[in-house]
C-alpha cells in the first residue's frame, strides 16, 4: 500500500485529503490510475501540479514503492 | 553550523528568538533578519484574514535543504527559520529568516537566498478571506520563480 495526499486548491478540487491505494509503478502511471476515480481528478493533469515522493519532489518517471508516501499538489505561495 | 526550523501557529516573540539564535557565540559578527507581515491587501482588495496550510514534514525537511544549501554557500554560525500556519490577520507575522554569521555580505546574502526558495520551494499554501467574507487561493507569482534565476 501507498500513501497519497492532496494539499490546497487540489485537495478542495478533488473533495479529497488523502487515500491509501495498493500500487506499484511510476508517478505518471499513479496520475493515469487515480484519473479513473472521476472527472474531478483531470485536475491531477494540470502542468503545475507538483509531485512529491517521501516528502522530495519527483519526476514523472519516479518509481513508487510500497510504503510510499506520495503527494500531489499546486504551486506553492509560504513566505 | 546551528539550524532551527519551526512550523507553529502561535506568533513568535522577535528579541526571544534572536537571543535563542546568537545563543553567546561571540563569533558571530553579522545578524541579517527577514520578517514577513500580513499585508491587508492583494490584487486590489482588502484582505480581512488568512489560512495558511502546510505538509507537515516535508515543510521542515524542504526549508532545512535550503537552509543547508545556503551555508554551502556562505560562511554561516546559525540560522532560523519560523513560519506560522493556520489563521492569520492583517499585520501579523508570518515568517521570519534569520541567519549569523561572521560578517554581513554572508549574512544579507544567504538571509536573501533562504527566503527566495522558501517562498518557491517549501510546500506552503495561502488562502485569503477578502472583506465581503468570500475566500480564494493566492496564486503564485511569476516575480517568485524569477527570484531564483539570480542565485
Amino acid at each position: 500500500m501507498i500513501k497519497v495526499l492532496f494539499f490546497a486548491r487540489l485537495r478542495e478540487e478533488l473533495a479529497c485529503d488523502s487515500l491509501s491505494v495498493d500500487f506499484a509503478g511510476s508517478v505518471a502511471e499513479l496520475k493515469a490510475a487515480l484519473l479513473e476515480r472521476g472527472v474531478a481528478w483531470s485536475a491531477l493533469e494540470a502542468d503545475n501540479i507538483v509531485c512529491a515522493v517521501n516528502q522530495s519532489v519527483a519526476k514523472d518517471s519516479q518509481i513508487i514503492q510500497a510504503g510510499d508516501e506520495v503527494a500531489f499538489y499546486p504551486p506553492v505561495t509560504g513566505g | 553550523m546551528r539550524i532551527s526550523v519551526r512550523v507553529q501557529e502561535v506568533d513568535f516573540n522577535l528579541s526571544a528568538e534572536n537571543n535563542a539564535l546568537r545563543a553567546d557565540d561571540d563569533g558571530i559578527g553579522a545578524i541579517a533578519q527577514f520578517v514577513g507581515v500580513m499585508r491587508n491587501q492583494n490584487d486590489g482588495d482588502t484582505v480581512s484574514a488568512m489560512e495558511l496550510e502546510h505538509y507537515p514534514g516535508m515543510t521542515e525537511k524542504a526549508i532545512t535543504e535550503i537552509i543547508t544549501e545556503a551555508s554551502s554557500r556562505w560562511t554561516l554560525r546559525a540560522a532560523t527559520v519560523i513560519h506560522r500556519v493556520g489563521k492569520i490577520l492583517p499585520g501579523e507575522q508570518i515568517v521570519w529568516v534569520a541567519v549569523c554569521a561572521s560578517h554581513r555580505h554572508e549574512a544579507f546574502q544567504a538571509c536573501e537566498f533562504i527566503m527566495d526558495f522558501l517562498k518557491s520551494r517549501a510546500p506552503f499554501w495561502k488562502k485569503e478571506t477578502l472583506a465581503d467574507g468570500s475566500s480564494r487561493w493566492v496564486d503564485a507569482r511569476c516575480s517568485d520563480a524569477a527570484a531564483l534565476a539570480r542565485w
